[in-house]
């Protein structure tokens, strides 16, 4: 089955986002395909690349990242929600000015449209959040 | 491409988290993409439809207008659940007027609202495709 996964609560803070990761490992790991994972609300904070948690805990945003990497997963972080988070890349950073980027591998930030095409072209839609 | 029923599932309060600001933006969004789009109202989310919203002294942006504006975007299938509204001491008449202009009636302006019961909200939610909840 393809799905695509909504994440809308920041790392750490909620469980919303380890719980996505579980559920995406565990479909790849069935043969199911990730269309896509869309980043939204604070959840958008699972793609910054500035995220230091102390050595014992999980890297949350690596494992996105690693997921990503090792199975060529689509992860979008939406622009509007990363915009009023401080979330920047490259190109995002030098439009608006500003002196850093901080997205981490694998995500890419791009609006809201990937969304909902994402619920169009999948079997299923997974919201995790609140 | 093929056409889904899209609900937007509003629960929290207009103001107090940006839930209700931000799901508005993904419904303003979902709108061009030619889906048939309900949107639902219940628990403390029927606070986002209530008339008179006044959130200057907390430093908000009063957005509730954009709900009256969902009509022009074609969006017109707004469902509050009658219980949410009870329990909280409301009835339809402290919602605002969110309207439609219908088409296959000559342009008459009809209400966007339909009260529900939790009962018929049930029913509807197991009748889409795709479910968004805020």
């Amino acid at each position: 089955m393809k799905y695509t996964l909504m994440v809308n609560e920041g790392p750490y803070q909620h469980q919303s986002s380890d719980t996505a990761y579980h559920f995406a490992k565990a479909a790849l790991a069935k043969g199911h395909e990730i269309f896509r994972v869309f980043f939204y609300h604070d959840g958008v904070n699972n793609g910054s690349r500035l995220s230091v948690p102390p050595k014992d805990d999980r890297l949350v945003q690596k494992q996105w990242s690693d997921l990503a990497q090792q199975h060529g997963i689509d992860m979008v972080i939406c622009i509007a929600a990363a915009q009023r988070r401080g979330l920047m890349d490259t190109a995002e950073a030098k439009r608006q000015g500003l002196d850093a980027h901080n997205i981490a591998p694998g995500f890419r930030i791009s609006g809201l449209g990937q969304l909902i095409e994402g619920s169009i072209e999948s079997d299923r839609t997974i919201v995790f959040g609140d | 491409m093929a056409v889904k029923k899209f609900m937007y599932v509003n629960r929290k309060a207009p103001y107090g988290t940006v839930y209700a600001l931000e799901s508005l933006e993904v419904v303003l969004i979902a709108a061009a993409f030619e889906q048939e789009v309900t949107l639902a109202f219940l628990d403390d989310g029927v606070y986002q439809i209530v008339r008179n919203q006044n959130p200057k002294l907390l430093g908000m942006k009063n957005f509730s207008s954009t709900y009256k504006a969902l009509g022009d975007y074609d969006i017109k299938q707004l469902y509050v659940e009658r219980e949410s509204l009870i329990e909280r001491g409301l009835t339809e008449d402290d919602l605002m007027d969110i309207t439609y202009e219908d088409e296959g009636d000559d342009w008459a302006e009809k209400s966007s609202l339909t009260i529900v019961s939790r009962a018929e909200m049930a029913a509807l939610m197991a009748a889409q495709d795709v479910m968004f909840s805020f």
